[in-house]
């Protein structure tokens, strides 16, 4: 407004960390959901986890981490100039969303369809530990989903910008912020992998 | 609203200065100032209709047995006196409405951090409050859950809780918005010479708030999402069926609700942190304790949240560790209460509305900060849990608190705002009847909680009849003081004295522009601060 | 403006980071299969607080901001913290 244009970059990022520690805080009621029926159910939690396939939640594990590099390198190459490869990089950002959530989708579908999910008949002959176990896993990852569709969509609107020349190597805090949010999402997906696909002993 | 950009007076600041044309220039404007008032009447809008659904409760509540409503009905109108005034009034109150439109001035600022961001939270909160309202109507009734929305019930019953969670989590997201966009305000936009010791303890207020917004809120959000599937999806990870816990929901309800308590209070605290040293013409005693309370309010309200559980099942070590960190909360509260007390004495003292406003928020505060203290005792808590006792004790800090405290800022900053002066008389008045009102309704109610009156039920037994009574008198006190009070204000906005850019006497620096402001608030140059807020020598005042 | 231009980070460091992270998801994925008792959850919190400790300090860049950036991140999980603690002195002693 009026003569008063400058843009407030670490304002700007500040803000999106208080946001991303809402984000935080929200996930954290799920996990303190978790500690305490850990903490009253082990032994239950061991028989479900061993349930979940290691190898859906690891190889997710690999396509988020990598996901996440492109996001870095892509800051860095968008401030070198190197717009292109930036954009390049970001493609594929989303490209990994995609194999995760085909992935996820194929890991819901096999438990779905063995009868394991929230309300199914086979679940009510399930130990109670097992069904609190069963009920938060679709809780978390569904909650971790729908934030990975919502990253992918704030990257590909960073992407726009970009395209358009309104991010670039000069002004990038929105192609930061957007970077900060989809590294949130790998983090929460660092702490659920080993809780909820690990619990073996 | 809009009206009042077309009252021709000499001066009318950022009244006349819209970007867009007509309603727009509020629907669609990022200014502050805009905001805040869109808040602020919509706000007094929704206090209004709470407070005319407490009377209804009264009056249900006049004689034993039916009166005027079933058993049923009662339940919604409760719940949605509850919902209205906790999530509508008394949570965005003060912060969204005199926050946005004082804390940018007082810091010197020409606005928040990220006005569009501002804008996205009011129509968030409109959005949530249109929720709220269309569950009433729709689905299989209007939620009879009371504004805690405890399971099992919650979970099983069938009238509309499910939208009603849908719209808290909306609002929650309005809040943790406005929370995180005044956080970055006091850090980025402080003007030249605007140190953290100079900042305004009303803006200090909210800044403790907006911490509790941003790291509670999320909290009450994830719970009503599992409310919410709970009863979509059947997800029961409170139904002890399923191997849920419903005890782990009153946790999670109130890991968020008690911290709201502050995020209710702190701010009025704020209020009467600015307004008592004005109006005894000295400097805040205890400066630095004020802001340090805060702060430390912030924290330990974090940490006592089972409080409000202790007959709820939860184990004998929880109860004792609760119990004693909730003394610990008193203390900061306490340390205000004696500075706002050290600085009227011998003070310079000018009993202008605003003051007695403030003066009730101190009384009715202690009354209730003390009656909490026999709440937060577990083995007194046992007794009168769930009692009109309860139900007393938080009408008096968030009413007398609160309430009071909003009373309080209207009184004092909408001068600034609109420009014009209400009548001092009349509001002196209104302050004096709601206060008589106030204090018949709510002490009967903690009379006759203690004599064992349990809260939320449309019928009791015939021997509560004459304190219920006199409470209901009271309310019809208390409602005609505040239909007075509004007129008044409303009046005033309207055919009040214009005043000049500082009316009371104070040295922060929203005394230092216009009234109304200007759009920006300040000219060309950003100001350069040189004194503290209550330094009245230094500015020129005493 | 200038404060808030610096610091460019190399694609090597990125690549350094990322290979970090794949050796520890490796290393949480193969201690999973040997029985440690109660340790087992220890150590996957470990090493997963191990692993978003890099990426918050590298990939998010919070190794390179101010004082108030890395505050701001302790306060937000120390509450987080006493809000899943706390809880235990009900949980544990029912």
């Amino acid at each position: 407004m009026s003569g008063h244009v400058h843009k407030d970059y670490t304002g700007a990022k500040f803000g999106m960390w208080l946001f991303l520690f809402t984000e935080v805080l929200l996930f954290g009621g799920l996990f303190l959901l978790y500690a305490v029926y850990l903490a009253r159910y082990p032994q239950e939690f061991i028989s479900a986890g061993k349930e979940l396939n290691v190898w859906f939640g690891g190889g997710n594990t690999l396509v988020l981490l990598t996901s996440s590099l492109f996001v870095a390198i892509s800051i860095t190459a968008l401030r070198r100039g190197a717009k292109t490869l930036c954009l390049r990089l970001l493609g594929s950002t989303i490209a990994c969303a995609v194999i995760f959530m085909v992935n996820k989708y194929f890991e819901w579908n096999a438990k779905i369809s063995h009868g394991i999910y929230p309300g199914s008949d086979h679940l009510k002959e399930m130990q109670p530990g097992e069904m609190v176990f069963f009920n938060l896993y679709y809780l978390t990852t569904g909650l971790h989903g729908l934030h990975v569709i919502i990253g992918a969509l704030v990257i590909a609107w960073a992407m726009f910008l970009i395209k358009k020349d309104q991010v670039n190597a000069d002004d990038w805090v929105i192609l930061e912020n957007a970077g900060l949010y989809w590294h949130l999402v790998d983090l929460i997906w660092i702490f659920v992998f080993p809780l909820y696909y690990l619990i073996l002993h | 609203m809009s009206d009042v950009t077309t009252t021709a007076t000499s001066e009318r600041g950022f009244f006349d200065e819209g970007q867009y044309p007509g309603i727009f220039a509020w629907l669609l404007s990022t200014d502050h100032k805009r905001i805040g008032l869109l808040y602020f009447w919509c706000i007094v809008t929704f206090f209004c209709v709470g407070a005319i659904l407490g009377l209804l409760i009264r009056l249900e509540l006049f004689a034993p047995g039916e009166t005027i409503m079933g058993a049923q009905t009662y339940n919604a109108v409760f719940t949605l006196h509850g919902v209205i005034m906790i999530f509508l009034f008394i949570i965005p109150g003060i912060p969204a409405a005199f926050g946005n439109l004082i804390m940018p001035i007082q810091l010197g600022a020409r606005d928040v951090a990220f006005p569009k961001l501002n804008l996205f939270s009011w129509y968030l909160y409109i959005t949530g409050a249109i929720l709220a309202v269309t569950s009433l109507f729709t689905g299989g009734g209007p939620p009879d859950t009371g504004w805690t929305f405890y399971v099992p019930f919650s979970a099983q019953t069938s009238t509309n809780v499910s939208l009603a969670a849908v719209a808290v989590f909306i609002l929650g997201f309005s809040s943790i918005l406005t929370g995180l966009n005044f956080v970055t305000t006091i850090h980025r936009l402080r003007t030249e010479g605007m140190t953290w010791m100079r900042i305004p303890l009303f803006t200090w207020s909210l800044y403790a708030t907006a911490w509790i917004q941003i790291l509670a809120t999320p909290v009450i959000g994830i719970t009503v999402a599992m409310l919410f599937a709970e009863r979509i999806i059947g997800t029961g990870l409170f139904d002890p069926a399923q191997g849920g816990d419903p005890i782990m929901f009153q946790h999670l309800f109130w890991i968020y609700s008690h911290p709201a308590v502050y995020i209710m209070i702190l701010p009025g605290m704020g209020v009467v942190s600015d307004i008592v040293p004005v109006f005894s013409r000295k400097p805040c005693f205890g400066y630095k304790a004020i802001v340090v309370s805060s702060l430390a309010i912030a924290f330990a309200g974090s940490l006592v949240w089972a409080h409000h559980m202790y007959t709820s099942g939860m184990s004998d070590m929880a109860v004792l560790v609760f119990s004693f960190l909730t003394f610990i909360v008193a203390i900061p509260s306490a340390i205000k209460v004696f500075n706002w007390l050290a600085t009227l004495y011998e003070g310079s003292i000018l009993l202008d509305p605003p003051l007695l406003y403030a003066l009730s928020f101190i009384l009715l505060f202690t009354i209730g900060g003390l009656t909490g203290l026999v709440l937060g005792a577990a083995a007194a808590d046992v007794h009168v849990h769930d009692t009109y006792f309860v139900v007393g004790h938080f009408h008096f800090v968030m009413f007398g608190g609160t309430g009071m405290a909003f009373f309080a800022a209207m009184h004092y900053w909408l001068p600034k705002i609109y420009g014009r002066m209400y009548d001092k008389t009349i509001a002196t008045v209104a302050w004096a009847v709601m206060v008589i009102g106030f204090l018949i309704l709510y002490i009967s109610m903690k009379i006759v909680g203690m004599q064992g009156m349990p809260r939320r039920y449309y019928d009791y037994v015939p021997e509560f009849t004459g304190l219920n009574q006199l409470a209901t008198v009271g309310s019809w006190i208390l409602a005609v003081g505040l239909v007075l009070m509004f007129a008044n204000i409303i009046r005033g906005i309207f055919k009040g004295d214009p005043v000049e850019a500082n009316p009371w006497g104070g040295a922060s620096l929203e005394w230092q522009i216009p009234s109304p402001p200007p759009m920006e608030n300040f000219g060309e140059e950003d100001p350069v601060v040189t004194h503290g807020p209550y330094d009245f020598t230094k500015a020129g005042i005493l | 403006m200038s404060e808030e231009h610096t610091h460019i980070v190399p694609y090597k460091t990125f690549a350094i980071v990322w290979i970090g992270l794949l050796i520890l998801t490796g290393v949480t994925v193969v201690v999973a299969q040997y029985n440690l008792g109660a340790m087992n959850i220890w150590v996957a919190l470990g090493i997963a607080t191990l692993k978003s400790g890099l990426v918050v300090a590298v990939f998010m860049h919070m190794k390179y901001e101010n004082r108030l950036f890395k505050l701001s991140l302790f306060a937000a999980l120390a509450i987080l913290a006493i809000f899943i603690g706390l809880n235990f002195f009900d949980v544990l002693y029912r």
